[in-house]
């Protein structure tokens, strides 16, 4: 008898050790479309010994959660770079990376100084590219062959026949459509708050010409794709896709500048399994992995090659839309200091509460 | 003995009820009230005060959006009140027996389906190149495609919608059980049929009524994804701006601020409608 509980402790103490050992979860905090099935099966085979779970959401709501937990729940999550700095210093919810254990050397050169330079606090780096893309307008050619910029948006022409996301985007491209420099007004809050008003301003006059703000890539889809909208605001890896669908609908790079941004990869502050994290971000690195994570997000991966790893009917897309000259002209979006989008989010509720 | 036993087991009875009320409704209601009254002075520095209420009534958009909803939520009650009690006084009193299970079933049935899909399928039937443009073209009757969504209208249908169940349930059952004897009498007595709906139906159902009432209000002035999906460039609705002030601007104090007003103002409301009509609610939801 004592023998036998003996065994069966020392069988369930066994059980217990080698699930300890096992048990390691990687808990990914993401964008859709930025974890495919495909990507998750190959890794967790490589990787026998590590589960992936992955959330989905977007860059306020990754903060959000993040804040709320203290930087806790997840190992690894996917701001864009300019979500960095102004959370790091007000919520504390990521930690420093350890630059030795992520392959740099597969990075393109300035997207990763550009992310360095901007997530670096106390000499600490917090983040490190993973793919790029920008938001523009979006047109059906067919329909709108003229479309070259933000203030087609509110054009009298199309009345009734555009849209965008009412979200910080559209601010900024509209700030540029009217000639200001929102990235150099960061600084100066009156000023910004001077650029704020006057776009505010001609934003509700706009209220009249679009049909209706879009608030997610699926909406903005059955928009363009049923001819109710002919020219939108737009993510480019929207485009890309829609493009495959009408070829008459192309990415159309504003004249004022394509806004880029880049999604990095950060590790939240009370991550538990950053050797897994680091893993993950070596392993989706790799070309062949880069492919398939390109053909499911639609963007463009941060490495050298990566408009040349996009699958076949993307880089048709990007080749339609992009030339050497857009390229060169993109804007990076700035880090945002501290307190920046309490003012772009009064000016949002303005604009959406005007009724005119 | 018995007695410790007796109140063991009414202790454990109570203990979940009880876990319930407090670590999920009284203890977040707490901590939001608690974060409203903080007010944000700089980076991670705060004081303790009410400027943000103060905040709230300085600005008009707020306000305004507060009170739009309200009122719309007012008018999707009485609209929901003006659909649902026909619908209900059929189920009780006019359908027969053994179709009465079945009726109350296909009033569930849109209940099995979330929010988020039924949204999508009033978007479906109602845009520009949707369903219901699309037949009216193809019948000759309109000759442009017409846009049925993103104004206020679909907003109210949508929300009629959503919450037209929770004002049959409670009428149904007190109307069921309402002795038909009395209706007879009413009308033995010489009274009309708008006398005898006034005089004895109402009243009768007043519990219902209210309680209904009750429930759809405060689900229409809470509820988040049909006035976004369905609503236009020109419908906000306040827990819109909640949700943007906790996620897009990461004002949490504002937020809490916002969501303690919604409630009390919510409250106000329904309080103002019981003493309107007259009812408290002692006499209808919680009669014996």
């Amino acid at each position: 008898m004592r023998h036998s509980i003996r065994a069966i402790l020392a069988g369930t103490a066994a059980v217990l050790a080698a699930g300890g050992a096992q048990a390691e979860t990687l808990r990914l905090l993401t964008w859709g479309s930025y974890a495919p099935e495909e990507v998750i099966q190959m890794f967790e085979e490589a990787n026998p010994d590590i589960d992936v779970e992955v959330t989905y959401s977007n860059n306020e709501e990754m903060i959000a959660k993040l804040r709320a937990t203290g930087g806790t729940g997840y190992d690894l999550a996917q701001p864009s770079h300019d979500r960095i700095y102004a959370a790091q210093v007000e919520y504390n919810i990521y930690k420093p990376l350890d630059l030795s254990k992520i392959d740099t050397s597969v990075m393109t050169p300035n997207l990763l100084e550009g992310v360095k330079a901007n997530t670096t606090l106390d000499g600490e780096v917090y983040a490190v590219p993973h793919q790029w893309g920008t938001s523009g307008i979006m047109a059906n050619t067919a329909e709108a062959p003229d479309a070259t910029g933000w203030a087609d948006l509110c054009d009298e022409k199309y009345k009734g026949r555009t849209s965008m996301r009412l979200r910080r985007t559209i601010l900024l491209g509209t700030a540029y459509a009217m000639g200001m420099d929102p990235f150099a007004l960061y600084d100066d809050t009156e000023a910004y708050q001077d650029m704020l008003d006057k776009v505010t301003e001609k934003l509700i006059a706009c209220k009249d010409i679009i049909k209706t703000y879009w608030t997610g890539g699926d909406d903005l889809s059955a928009l363009m794709l049923s001819g109710e909208v002919i020219v939108s605001e737009t993510w480019d890896s929207t485009a890309f896709k829609i493009y495959n669908e009408n070829q008459d609908i192309v990415f159309v790079p504003p004249e004022t500048g394509a806004l880029a941004w880049i999604d990095t990869f950060a590790i939240p502050r009370g991550g538990e399994a950053d050797d897994a994290a680091y893993k993950w971000i070596n392993f989706v690195m790799q070309p062949e992995i880069v492919q398939l994570m390109s053909a499911s997000t639609g963007a463009i991966a941060a490495v050298p090659n990566g408009i040349d790893l996009l699958p076949e009917d993307k880089r048709a897309a990007v080749q339609a839309a992009f030339d050497e000259e857009d390229i060169a002209n993109l804007k990076f979006f700035a880090n945002i200091p501290p307190g920046l989008e309490d003012m772009e989010g009064i000016a949002l509720e303005r604009i959406k509460a005007a009724s005119n | 003995m018995r007695n410790d036993a007796g109140k063991l087991s009414l202790i454990l009875l109570m203990a979940p009820f009880a876990l319930w009320i407090g670590l999920l409704i009284v203890l977040p209601q707490l901590g939001i009230g608690y974060v409203s009254l903080r007010e944000k002075v700089g980076i991670n520095q705060y004081e303790f005060g009410p400027g943000n209420y103060a905040d709230f009534i300085a600005e008009p958009i707020y306000r305004n959006t507060l009170f739009r909803t309200a009122w719309m939520s007012i008018l999707v009650t009485a609209l929901a009140l003006l659909v649902g009690f026909p619908v209900a006084w059929y189920i009780a009193k006019i359908a027969r027996e053994r179709s009465r299970a079945a009726l109350f079933l296909l009033c569930l049935i849109p209940l099995w389906v979330s929010d988020l899909v039924r949204a999508y399928g009033w978007i479906v039937l109602l845009r520009e190149t949707g369903v219901v443009s699309t037949v009216l073209v193809g019948a000759g009757i309109i000759a442009q495609p017409v846009e049925m969504l993103y104004n206020d209208v679909t907003v109210v249908i949508g929300l009629v919608y959503t919450v037209i169940l929770f004002m049959i349930v409670p009428l149904v059952s007190t109307l069921q059980g309402m002795d038909d004897a009395l209706l007879e009498a009413g009308y033995n007595l010489g009274g009309g049929r708008l006398t005898v709906f006034r005089r004895i139906i109402v009243p009768y159902a007043m519990p219902g009524i209210v309680a209904g009432c009750i429930i759809t209000f405060m689900l229409t002035a809470g509820s988040y994804l049909t006035p976004i999906l369905l609503g236009g460039k020109n419908s906000s609705w306040f827990t819109e701006q909640i949700y943007n002030q906790f996620i897009t601007r990461y004002n949490w104090e504002a937020g809490a601020t916002f969501g303690v007003l919604l409630l009390g103002f919510t409250s106000l409301v329904v309080w103002a409608g019981l003493r309107l009509t007259g009812q408290s609610l002692s006499t209808t939801v919680a009669k014996e």
